[in-house]
């Protein structure tokens, strides 16, 4: 049988639209992680709040796309604050297996407001992208897929540099590397932890508003966190280049499993993978190794 | 007010159940439990197997979590395996109820060493990751080995029968689900007081101290977790022959969070903590149905609702406990009890 070539790229291409958004939603992941130190399963649910404000903003107050857009962003943002503030901070320097446990605690509360709030039916966004598809030599990608990739892409970037220039991005970093050391050089440690969760939680609404264009809201998309997590774990937890890495590999072996065996296989690919990288390489690719002290 | 408990003895100090009014609280508890399916209707006797099973279950989750401070999500998914092998057994085979509960246990503790092999280089998150990319694996081969697991629509189950008695209601089943429960977790309390059990307390401290201390971690860690599995193993089993049905959204993730936030809430590293914790979490989703049934009348949409705040409830659980009682119900109990033995004094 011949090998379908154009079929081909127009899967590869589709696929590293959702690669972007992967690689952005474990940004997020990362920015907490590397911050805190706190692994946050909630993230998908951030996501999804993210999502159903954006729905309301748009289709219940009928505000236009981009004062949607960054309202749903300040929300996440607030959100990722609150949820800090509220239960994050009290559980300082407890063991991370409870604040893991916190943030599946808090999803789980996140997921049940969203079907008070919103109810439990599948949705979709509003369309604000328009549906002109787009052609990359012979092959065909829709719309929606160019805009989420290049948007993600342009906020990755933008988080990379600030990172590296801003005044804030240095003060995380330097928290991330020695929080003893980073307080005694007068950074405030308790607030770059309410920035990093803010900064999550801005990055995971946006996401949410990109998912969910792409795929429709509902109140388990939260799933796509556990994609997510997968990405992250597989690109190393502390790494930022690891969460780029690993959201494309991972994004484009989705689409190849779920295109050429089977719609049911995509999940059993990305979990393989994920068992695989632990098994070889136990703090992923690009995670920094962890040396133990008596 | 009690002064001291003295003890005379080794044999007494190592004694599970130390005190006399213990013992007697312990037969007047046993009492209760061979009265009780005479003195309530069925739906009590439902939601008393349906609470030995998870008391089961998260006694099991209590061992690899609590005393050994591994992390595993995928207890739901083991749960599964158990009821798959008891279903394929009976389906099958025929073969007699104990004998398939049985062998479901030793199925599950392999598949749980098997997933438990990553405990070798990675702990603590990393683990708990890897078991949940195990329970999602299981998952899809519980829905796609067709030939084994009839995929998507699932196996039935012949009622159970023991000794000849066919048990098909909760009344019958009652007698054969609690019994279990009980020499299960008599079972886990006694681990505790060998070599092994102490082991798995010394990792969960230390590992690299208990690893210096002349403990193989990598058997032990095997250990426990075939000994966590065996016991999701047996609760799956029984689970099976509960609902006569099993299919593969009958092991959903949320029903491992469920059995880690039963360890949490009860307390983890008690025995009691992992009884608590179970009785509890089942009850709540219980409690809220009968509130809605209150509330239906002022509430038009109350069982709209019900769902929703069962979820926001689960996770609010889960957070408040960790937030302000972090070692759970046991210690609760514990401090009620030594309220009552120091009274007229204050704690």
């Amino acid at each position: 049988m011949d090998f379908d070539w154009l079929f081909f790229t127009e899967v590869t291409l589709a696929a590293l639209g959702n690669s972007a958004l992967l690689a952005l939603t474990g940004l997020a992941f990362v920015l907490i992680y590397k911050a805190t130190r706190v692994v946050n399963l909630a993230i998908g649910e951030m996501l999804m709040i993210g999502a159903y404000l954006f729905f309301s903003f748009t289709a219940g107050m009928g505000l236009p796309p981009w004062g949607a857009v960054i309202l749903s962003i300040i929300g996440g943002a607030l959100l990722g604050a609150a949820i800090e503030r509220s239960v994050i901070r009290p559980m300082l320097g407890e063991a991370a297996i409870s604040v893991f446990m916190v943030t599946i605690g808090v999803g789980s509360v996140l997921i049940g407001l969203t079907e008070l709030i919103w109810g439990a039916e599948p949705t979709a966004l509003p369309d604000f992208m328009g549906k002109t598809p787009i052609f990359i030599g012979d092959a065909y990608v829709s719309r929606k897929v160019v805009i989420g990739f290049s948007v993600a892409a342009a906020v990755i970037a933008l988080f990379l540099l600030a990172f590296r220039f801003w005044r804030g991005g240095v003060a995380l970093r330097a928290t991330a590397s020695d929080q003893a050391a980073a307080y005694s050089c007068g950074i405030n440690v308790p607030a770059v932890f309410s920035l990093a969760w803010m900064f999550a939680g801005a990055a995971a609404a946006g996401g949410g508003i990109l998912v969910g264009a792409v795929g429709g809201i509902a109140p388990t998309m939260g799933v796509f966190g556990l994609s997510a997590l997968v990405v992250v774990i597989v690109g190393g937890l502390d790494s930022i280049v690891g969460v780029l890495i690993g959201g494309i590999l991972v994004g484009l072996l989705e689409a190849w499993c779920g295109t050429y065996l089977g719609g049911e296989y995509k999940m059993l690919a990305t979990f393989s993978l994920l068992m695989l990288v632990l098994l070889v390489r136990p703090y992923g690719l690009f995670g920094t190794v962890e040396i133990e002290r008596l | 007010m009690r002064i001291g408990t003295l003890k005379e003895t080794y044999a007494a100090d190592e004694a599970l159940f130390d005190t006399r009014t213990q013992r007697i609280w312990l037969a007047l508890f046993f009492l209760g439990l061979v009265l009780f399916p005479f003195t309530v209707g069925e739906y009590w006797l439902y939601i008393a197997c349906l609470v030995a099973i998870h008391v089961i279950s998260t006694t099991g989750l209590n061992i690899l979590t609590g005393f050994t401070g591994l992390v595993s999500l995928g207890q739901a998914a083991f749960m599964g395996v158990g009821a798959y092998t008891v279903a394929v057994l009976e389906a099958r085979l025929g073969t007699p109820t104990l004998l398939n509960i049985l062998v479901a246990g030793f199925v599950t503790a392999g598949v749980g060493a098997l997933v438990g092999l990553p405990s070798l280089r990675v702990k603590g998150l990393y683990l708990a990751m890897a078991t949940i990319a195990a329970s999602f694996i299981l998952h899809f081969i519980f829905a796609n080995w067709n030939s084994v697991t009839h995929g998507v629509s699932g196996i039935n189950v012949p009622p159970a029968e023991v000794l000849g008695f066919e048990m098909a209601r909760p009344v019958q089943l009652y007698w054969l689900i609690v019994p279990f429960a009980i020499v299960m977790v008599l079972a886990a309390s006694n681990l505790f007081r060998t070599r092994i059990g102490r082991a798995f307390i010394a990792i969960r401290d230390r590992d690299i101290s208990a690893e210096v201390l002349g403990i193989p971690l990598l058997r032990y860690k095997l250990m426990s977790f075939a000994l966590s599995s065996f016991y999701a193993g047996v609760a799956g089993g029984l689970w099976a022959y509960f609902f006569r049905v099993v299919t593969p959204e009958s092991f959903p993730f949320v029903y491992s969070i469920f059995f880690l936030a039963a360890v949490i809430v009860g307390g983890m590293g008690t025995i009691l903590g992992g009884i608590l914790g179970a009785v509890f979490m089942t009850l709540v989703p219980e409690v809220l149905k009968l509130a809605v049934g209150v509330l239906s009348p002022v509430l038009p949409d109350a069982v709209a609702i019900l769902s929703p705040v069962r979820t926001i409830v689960f996770g609010a659980l889960i957070v408040g406990f960790l937030v302000f009682e972090p070692h759970g119900l046991a210690e609760i109990w514990r401090r009620t009890r030594r309220f009552f033995h120091l009274w007229p004094f204050k704690t």
